[in-house]
């Protein structure tokens, strides 16, 4: 599915949306009102003109159109790895662009992420992986590295590793693996329209990626390790 | 024994475990340990794969005083699997981030030491970084300050290096290493006319304490030393970053400076040079004390 | 990954209750050592799990030695090991349960 024809079928109300250099820019309109779309497209890369750029349009939305709900679309083959974007600190533009998305979750703005392609690494972790609900269609393949460069890594033989993560949801690139783990949800039906317009209706709340990998099997230790050590029901006050 | 108490020898932060590090670090004996190892919480994935496991999963985390306020505090272990996070080590890091919301200490040192992602949990290390910046943000938005000390031996990469950048403030050792794809990911994907893993000073340069120092991504460069990385500790977590729009836009702006002054460079030493740094080639070769004082004009830090 | 579990004779008195300590990284060709009280009069128990399949005559040995050297009735120690040669599993045997003892005023 192309932005556009995602676009189309998430805002049948329309939209302006801009795509230029991989970033998809713009507002829409969805029920119960105008949105912010903010994302990344084509399976970009992110350096750190794009994760700077991300994060001027966070803080410009947060400025401009205070509360406005915010849609963003993920499909990013993850950080760009070059030695500029390292010697520029690129890790410090994605965490600048991890904490524009906090603030904007704490002065009201409601954060919804839907993955549309592939969602890796270091591109989805400042992104899409801080909204409060992260939804995929179909396309969604959220990964963090080729079973073959893991094998390398690792010094697993692939074979072994194919074999194991066929049964493993720690292992496996894909979106069954992610939700398993509870940081994605089941892919949407059409209307897309309507599961957005339902996702934005939901009030915002703690993180509870782990309750939802326990519910559904994916990881079974993580609540209970977080519980263990944060006291209380390890969600705040 | 004085009534001053003692000063104890230079101790390498470096060289020591994670859990030596917290006693250095925190007053002294006034640690206690959430979730030890006589608890036995290690990795079922590390196991599945018929490969050694820890009994603290590589990572220490609990509750000290820092000249006798009270702070949370977590260090990771390089030696075991390279710091590199998988579903419980993350999920003990989220769990004190949590535990620092409800109590409100007066903050949260983060010991980092970690390549990463643990490959062989790939996608619960992944999903627990997401958690661990999401409750780093969470409790800076809550009031509790999150200081970041980077000088283990396998320095702070990948989603750790985002993490790091997440929390109110770094401070680095010249020997600590910082950076979100390390040298052999770049060389392994890019080639290594990109980044040759093996040059040993273009490493250094790239990702070393010194750079982040001058680029103002670390907000202290200390001595390779426990009481050194102490004392920054209390100086950093004296002046938290509050995270309001103000601020966040002062570090935008900051980094489109850096973007628009010194984005054409694509080497460290290059950019040092046109950062106006004196002498940019005599750096490498300063003590902390003296590279601090030879940068001071020219650091990229906060304004 | 070997499982290997061993009983010492160590005569004695059975060593004091102390808070459990860990000594040790999980590294390649290093171990950790956990020691803790355990309610076994003139014995210590060492529970092993080891990434070098095989050596199980060569622990008994090592074990043996150091039981002999060190008076641990009383105490369980328990080992993630990943390959770490003789010399090493004694040292590191040794400061953990100097370590623990250490602890006792």
């Amino acid at each position: 599915m192309s932005v556009a024809e995602l676009l189309d079928a998430l805002f049948p109300d329309g939209h302006a949306v801009r795509e230029e250099g991989g970033l998809v820019l713009g507002g829409a309109r969805a029920t119960p009102g105008e949105v912010a779309v903010i994302g990344i497209a084509g399976g970009a890369e992110v350096g750190v003109e794009a994760a700077h750029a991300l994060a001027g349009e966070v803080l410009r939305v947060v400025r401009e159109l205070p509360g406005r709900p915010i849609v963003l679309l993920v499909d990013t083959r993850g950080q760009r790895m070059s030695r500029r974007d390292e010697v520029l600190g690129l890790n410090g533009y994605l965490g600048h662009l991890a904490a524009c998305v906090e603030l904007a979750r704490r002065r009201g703005h409601r954060i919804v992420a839907v993955v549309h392609g592939d969602a890796v690494s270091g591109g989805v972790l400042p992104l899409g992986f801080m909204a409060d609900e992260i939804h995929a269609v179909e396309g969604a393949h959220p990964w963090v590295m080729s079973l073959p460069a893991m094998a390398r890594v690792t010094k697993i033989p692939l074979e072994r590793l194919e074999e194991l993560s066929r049964g493993s949801q720690v292992l496996a690139p894909g979106l069954d693996a992610f939700v398993g783990l509870g940081a994605i949800e089941p892919p949407w039906d059409p209307p897309f329209s309507a599961a957005l317009a339902a996702a934005l209706a939901r009030p915002a709340g703690p993180d509870r990626r782990a309750e939802r990998g326990l519910e559904r099997g994916g990881r079974l230790l993580a609540v209970f390790v977080a519980r263990c050590v944060g006291g209380g029901d390890a969600h705040g006050p | 024994m004085t009534a001053l108490g003692h000063r104890p020898p230079p101790a390498s932060y470096r060289e020591a475990t994670a859990r030596r590090r917290l006693a250095g670090v925190l007053d002294r004996g006034s640690f206690r340990e959430l979730l030890g190892p006589a608890e036995r919480v290690t990795s079922p994935h590390l196991a599945a794969l018929g490969l050694p496991v820890a009994f603290d999963d590589g990572v220490v985390v609990g509750a000290g005083l820092l000249g006798g306020a009270p702070v949370l505090a977590g260090s990771q272990e390089g030696g075991f699997m390279g710091g590199a996070v998988g579903e419980v080590h993350g999920a003990k890091l989220v769990g004190l981030l949590r535990r620092a919301e409800r109590e409100r200490p007066a903050g949260v040192l983060l010991l980092l030491d970690s390549g990463g992602v643990r490959l062989q949990e790939a996608n619960a290390g992944l999903v627990a970084v997401s958690e661990i910046m999401r409750a780093v943000l969470s409790a800076r938005a809550g009031g509790t300050p999150v200081v970041a000390l980077v000088g283990g031996g396998w320095g702070c990469f990948g989603g750790m290096g985002i993490v790091a950048r997440c929390c109110d403030a770094i401070a680095m050792s010249e020997e600590g290493r910082l950076g979100l794809s390390g040298p052999d990911v770049i060389e392994a994907t890019k080639g290594v006319e990109e980044l040759d893993a093996a040059d040993r000073g273009l490493v250094w340069r790239t990702y070393g304490g010194k750079h982040r120092y001058l680029l103002g991504e670390a907000d202290l460069i200390v001595d390779d030393d426990l009481t050194a990385f102490r004392a920054a500790a209390q100086e950093l977590l004296a002046r938290p970053r509050p995270l309001d729009l103000a601020t966040l836009e002062q570090e935008h702006d900051r980094l489109a400076r850096r973007l628009a002054e010194l984005g054409s460079c694509a080497d460290a030493a290059e950019l040092w040079r046109a950062a106006g740094a004196p002498d940019p080639d005599r750096l490498p070769l300063l003590e902390a004390d003296e590279f601090r004082s030879a940068v001071a004009g020219v650091r990229r830090g906060e304004p | 990954m070997e499982r290997l579990a061993f009983e010492l004779e160590s005569p004695g008195r059975p060593a004091p209750r102390a808070p459990p300590v860990v000594v040790g990284v999980v590294a390649s060709g290093t171990l950790e050592v956990l020691v803790e009280p355990a309610d076994l009069p003139g014995r210590c128990r060492v529970e092993i799990s080891t990434s070098a399949n095989g050596f199980g005559e060569i622990w008994e040995a090592v074990l043996r030695d150091f039981a002999a050297r060190n008076a641990v009735a009383g105490l369980a120690l328990s080992v993630n090991d990943a390959g770490a040669t003789p010399a090493v599993v004694s040292l590191r045997l040794d400061q953990a349960v100097e370590e623990y003892l250490g602890q006792v005023p």
